[in-house]
């Protein structure tokens, strides 16, 4: 049944499919995986593709891939990726008929699309008065309402009397939000369910906003419970067909950042389905759409649905949807420019298993998800799989730069229900190996083991609830240990005998896994065979493995079978043939095996020494720092401002977290750091 | 190697048929059966070196016994001790009641990674590790037989210093011990951790060894301690601050590594003598290479992005080594002094490399004094025991400031200058960038008996940056387009490769490739160093 669906759905992405003539060359003007994914369906319809890229991605995948490719100038977007007069060029020189533009960079850029207009370039994506009409908060909202599409309920001015206020909540409907115009934080913010609590949040929220931002303006809203990401994905041609496809659900967020988004969403009917997508549609049509485009909601607890916005661009989870249902997105973008019909119907389109999408990024969850920049010394993707998809625009070596978004991967599964589509998500994450930079699979991994995302249970609120400090690994537990233990172990055997002719295996080895105060220790006895019995120092809890079929892939991922269960825990690396580190669970794990005489005398070394963070301020990322607000001898207190480190184009302004005096600092502006470098020292 | 333990161990009186004979038939005849019951006393208290308390105290300050240490730095069960039974001649100061089995000091023979090694380990718990007469000669006969046998020699140092008792037999105990230091070396490796005190005249042991290790908080090595610092030039300073690891590690370069414990100096030791030959006669036997290391290998790729667009932009050569060299393991040698350069061991498919590499990313690659120091010991080092040379060149030149010229650049750099120029082992070298000025013909440039010399894409051989050249050549006109013709002219590696300079202008990525190639072909070289009492480098 799984085969023969794939077949189906494969057969229609199949290269077989003859195409009518649509352009002769087109280009794509951006850059990574989504300019690959451009040139596989470009490929694939007979059009040449033309590259263009900055000095930073010379050696780029995408640019090798395509026929032609063009450096259009230095890293910084700014000099490069969006110089429309240089691309421009290009697209003069190379007598380019259509541009796609991707998502970012000039995707939205009615000035671009101007300019692709006055020069008789066609621009693959919806026409600009739908662009504007769309990127306007406010008028999007007005073209909703007026073509019927549910929208938040509010009253877009404040409210000043109790009787305006029960007035405009009863038109709205309970649960209302009463938010201070100034408001920010959480303060001057109240949510009611009823009168007479509408009435008392307002009183408190105007008290708490006059007193807190001295600006007592008051406003109220529809609040939306436990509201759910709902977005569906919209086909329209020139000659006025519009198909909407089943929808995406993106709740699992974290600042407005998509993390793992899945298609179809668990708990949609059709009924409501029908409802969304026939709105969404609306909406389009409302606005004289074409192209691709993606109409978001929010879906409250009783499925009630409210229009957020829409995004005019082929967007980065396409791919979920491309997988349900067989259509290829870009294909149709690039068959509607050339002013074609869509080659569906509405009646067209079934939903075809399940898919989803984890966004793999250099970053780290561990410090509010900065992003990580370096190069990818070892790069290795999961093994091919039927139903994994990988879109990505980097390989081993490839450098994860400051200048643009860091996102390594997009990596994509499809089951034919949802447990078998996150169970192949979360085995490809296993055996994801990415070294160089700090990336977010354990965190991935750790979202796909929480209880509430596998049953489908899940809000926006998700990362808030279950990840309010982020992430820095899940916790472990003896079976966890056990596996390190036994994984130490095997290496070090492993590597101390590498070509030597030194094979003493000794009976007995001691493995330390450091944690965070103490080191937790593990007594590993070789019984006979593949037999061992591990014991756990503090407890003596001792349990029986049959530990065997060791196999070390790649220098970086060891399988094993323990009591006939698959094993699989990530190396990353050793050090003196005693040290040995691991990636397990979202976790770095450092351990330590020891040999018997090693173990004995371990007890009279010194504990290792502890640095007292507290007593200085380290760089959370490198950068380089803008502005330092301090100097030697101040005194500072909580969260004062201490100095601003600029990445990515983004600043970070890095607050003191103790109150104290300043001994020393370390960098001037313009100076650059690199992560955990010292900048301010505490007395 | 077991031989000899489990002779002693059959000495046990009741264990020897013929011993109860005679203890049941006569017991006036029992005086040799009494000496083998007294003898499982004797080995007893040698084994404990100066007894329960002061191991106690060893212990206590976070330092093994020079027992514990031995079976850590031997393969299990394979060490044989020499002299174990020594004891000291000193009859002055009442010395002559105060005598411990083994007078300080373990000494003997065993296996390290299954090679023969010997080894000494100062114990200071008797007599405070203090070098006697007798303990400088148990040093001295294992120095003695590692050259006889041609097996590295290593010592264990815990000491507080001369046996004052003694006087001038404990310094001459010293002498005998630098002359067998100065003789072995170059011939077998010679290898000193200090994991205890080590001051006085006792420091200048390390110093002429091959290397030298410490265990932090817990070593310290000065010529002269804090109380007569304090004496003589009124400095305050702690021991840890006048001659701890880290100051070692990091500022005199005297050490070539700190540790934290002695677990981890030990097992590091052992590490670093998998990647050394047994003497300067053999080369070490490349390990076998497996399918599983070729899985396991990384590619190379990262080579091809890792040079910046920006010139004065650094980037990690250590990134660069590690890619290149088996299993990503660099064996890096003084990794925190002179952080300009890099140093240290690694293999290319289980053939040892010795690698020399400049660092972007501290002071821009320059080369200043310690960093021409650092590395020129280590080339000659390499060339001693016959270990290829690896060279990345990335060098803008060498660092300029009365700094440099005061303490002497011109003949520290001249150190380096000739080292790499006698050095007769195979020499491949890559420029991945930077290769300016007298810097570039140092750092084993084709002119230097340079085997194999190769340029990346990303290479610049020249005289010095575009920008100062042009403003010598043009004094000041037209800077900006003159600079632009002389980046055309020199920003590359062709006009180096035009002359031969280098052999090839190579894909980055293919580094390792044709590093392993150059390898097998260099495995026949010889030159023979013109004959002569000894050559007479720049001290």
């Amino acid at each position: 049944m799984k085969q023969l669906l794939r077949t189906q759905i494969r057969q229609i992405h199949s290269n077989n499919k003859t195409f009518p003539k649509t352009f002769d060359k087109l280009l794509i003007a951006n850059r990574g995986e989504i300019t690959r994914r451009v040139i596989k369906s470009a490929k694939k319809m007979g059009i040449k593709t033309v590259a263009v890229y900055s000095d930073a991605d010379h050696n780029s995948m995408f640019v090798r891939e395509a026929d032609e490719a063009y450096r259009i100038g230095t890293p910084p977007s700014k000099d490069s990726y969006l110089r429309m007069d240089v691309i421009l060029e290009v697209i003069k020189s190379t007598g380019t008929q259509a541009v796609h533009p991707g998502y970012g960079f000039l995707s939205e850029n009615s000035i671009f699309q101007k300019y692709l207009q006055d020069n008789k370039v066609k621009f693959i994506g919806p026409p600009t008065k739908a662009i504007q009409a769309m990127g306007d908060k406010i008028e999007s909202k007005k073209l909703a309402r007026a073509a019927k599409v549910s929208t938040v309920p509010g009253f877009l001015g404040e409210v000043n009397s109790d009787d305006e206020v029960k007035k405009i909540a009863g038109e709205i409907g309970y649960p209302v939000m009463i938010k201070a115009s100034a408001g920010g934080g959480g303060k001057g913010m109240r949510i009611a369910y009823n009168d007479k609590e509408a009435l008392e949040g307002f009183k408190l929220s105007r008290e708490e906003a006059i007193s807190s931002f001295g600006d007592g303006r008051i406003f109220i809203e529809k609040y939306i419970e436990e509201p759910r990401h709902i977005e569906y994905q919209i086909l329209g041609d020139e000659l006025g067909n519009y198909i909407y496809l089943p929808e995406r659900e993106c709740s699992v967020q974290r600042r407005n950042q998509k993390v793992i988004e899945e298609a179809p969403c668990s708990i949609m009917d059709q009924v409501t389905r029908d409802k969304m997508g026939k709105q969404a549609i609306q909406l389009a049509a409302a606005c004289g759409y074409y192209s691709t485009g993606t109409v978001e909601f929010l879906m409250d607890k009783n499925k009630d649905f409210y229009f957020l916005e829409m995004n005019t661009r082929l967007q980065v989870e396409h791919p979920i949807t491309e997988e349900i249902t067989g259509i290829d997105l870009v294909e149709q973008q690039i068959l509607v420019a050339a002013g074609f019909p869509l080659s569906y119907k509405q009646s067209d389109v079934k939903i075809h298993g399940h898919s989803a999408e984890y966004r793999v990024y250099a970053e780290d969850p561990s410090r509010k998800f900065l992003p990580s920049i370096g190069f990818l010394q070892k790069y290795k993707e999961p093994r091919a799989h039927e139903n994994i998809r990988i879109d990505t625009g980097v390989q081993e070596g490839s450098e994860i730069s400051m200048y643009y978004d860091p996102m390594i991967s997009k990596l994509i599964t499809w089951g034919k229900d949802r447990k078998e589509c996150l169970d192949l998500l979360a085995n490809a994450m296993d055996e994801y190996v990415i070294r160089g930079v700090t990336h977010n699979v354990g965190f991935g991994q750790s979202i796909l083991r929480n209880k509430s995302f596998q049953d489908g249970q899940y809000t926006t609120a998700f990362i808030p609830t279950f990840y309010p400090n982020g992430f820095r690994g899940d916790p472990l537990d003896h079976s966890d240990h056990a596996q390190l233990a036994l994984s130490a172990h095997y290496l070090r055997n492993l590597y101390n005998n590498l070509g030597t002719n030194n094979h003493t295996h000794e009976k007995v080895y001691y493995v330390s896994i450091k944690g965070g105060d103490h080191d937790i220790d593990f007594k590993i006895e070789h019984v006979d065979g593949s037999k061992f019995n591990v014991t756990d120092m503090q407890s003596n809890k001792t349990t029986a493995h049959d530990a065997s079929d060791f196999d070390l892939e790649y220098g970086a991922i060891l399988r094993f079978k323990d009591n006939g269960e698959n094993k699989l825990v990530q190396f990353i690396n050793s050090k003196d043939d005693l040290y040995f580190n691991f990636y397990y669970k979202g976790n770095t794990v450092h351990s330590a095996v020891y040999t018997e005489t090693q173990y004995q005398v371990k007890g009279h070394m010194a504990p290792p020494k502890k640095v007292d963070h507290a007593k200085s301020v380290i760089s959370p990322m490198p950068g380089s720092i803008v502005s330092v607000s301090v100097e030697v001898g101040q005194t500072v207190t909580e969260g004062q401002e201490l100095l601003i480190v600029e990445a990515m184009k983004m600043q970070n302004i890095i607050k003191s977290e103790v109150e104290g005096k300043i001994k020393k600092v370390n960098v001037k502006p313009g100076q650059s750091v690199a992560v955990d470098e010292l900048l301010i020292q505490f007395e | 190697m077991k031989a000899l333990q489990s002779r002693l161990r059959n000495l046990n009186a009741s264990k020897l048929p013929g011993v109860q004979l005679f203890q049941t038939q006569n017991k006036e005849f029992s005086a040799q059966a009494a000496f083998t019951q007294r003898f499982k006393q004797i080995q007893e208290e040698a084994l404990l070196g100066g007894g329960q308390k002061r191991i106690d105290k060893q212990h206590a300050s976070h330092k093994l016994t020079a027992r514990e240490r031995i079976n850590l730095f031997f393969d299990q069960g394979t060490f044989v001790e020499y002299d174990k039974y020594v004891t000291h001649r000193c009859h002055d100061f009442g010395m002559e009641k105060e005598k411990i089995f083994g007078d300080g000091v373990v000494t003997g023979h065993g296996l390290v990674n299954g090679k023969l090694t010997y080894a000494f380990s100062q114990d200071f718990t008797v007599f405070g590790g203090s070098l006697s007469e007798t303990f400088a000669e148990k040093i001295c006969k294992i120095m003695d037989k590692a050259v006889l046998t041609g097996a590295p020699c290593v010592g264990l140092n815990d000491s507080g210093g001369a046996r004052i008792q003694e006087g001038v037999e404990s310094l001459a105990g010293y002498a005998e011990i630098f002359q067998r230091n100065v003789d072995s070396s170059g011939v077998i490796p010679q290898i000193s951790l200090i994991m205890g005190p080590c001051a006085g005249g006792a420091v200048y042991s390390p110093a002429l060894t091959d290397f030298t290790f410490m265990v932090q908080d817990t070593s310290y090595m000065f010529v002269t301690g804090p109380e007569v610092v304090k004496t003589v030039t009124k400095e305050t300073v702690t021991k840890e601050e006048l001659g701890g690891a880290k100051m070692h590690s990091s500022v005199s370069g005297v050490s070539h590594r700190a540790f934290e414990n002695d677990i981890e100096a030990i097992a590091s030791t052992r590490q670093l003598m998998t990647y050394l030959p047994q003497n300067c006669h053999e080369k070490r036997a490349p390990r076998p290479w497996t399918q599983f290391d070729r899985n396991s290998q990384s590619s190379c790729k990262v080579l091809n992005n890792i040079v910046p667009f920006d010139p004065n932009k650094p980037y990690d050569m250590k990134i660069v080594i590690d890619s290149v060299v088996d299993r990503n393991q660099f064996y890096e040698i003084m990794p925190d002094y002179a952080r300009n350069i890099l140093v240290g061991f690694g293999e290319v498919e289980g053939r040892v490399i010795g690698v020399v590499a400049n660092q972007p990313q501290v002071l821009a690659g320059c080369l200043d004094i310690d960093a021409s120091v650092k590395a020129a010991r280590f080339v000659r080092f390499c060339d001693a025991f016959q270990i290829p040379l690896v060279t990345f060149t990335d060098v803008p030149g060498f660092l300029p400031g009365t700094v440099q010229e005061f303490g002497g650049i011109i003949k520290h750099g001249a150190k380096l200058l000739y080292a790499y120029a006698e050095a007769t082992v195979p020499k491949i070298n890559f420029i991945t960038r930077k290769a300016y000025g007298g810097a570039y013909d140092v750092m084993s440039s084709k002119h230097l008996n340079g085997d194999y010399n190769y340029a990346w894409p990303t290479a610049e051989v020249a005289v010095m940056g575009a920008k100062g050249a042009v403003e010598i050549i043009f004094r000041g006109k037209n800077v900006e387009e003159e600079t632009k013709k002389y980046e055309h002219a020199f920003a590359n590696p062709l006009k180096a490769a035009e002359r031969g300079y280098v052999d090839d202008i190579v894909i980055p990525e293919n580094t390792r490739d044709i590093i392993l190639d150059n390898l097998k072909v260099l495995e026949s070289k010889n030159r023979i160093k013109p004959a002569r009492r000894h050559n007479n480098l720049p001290l």
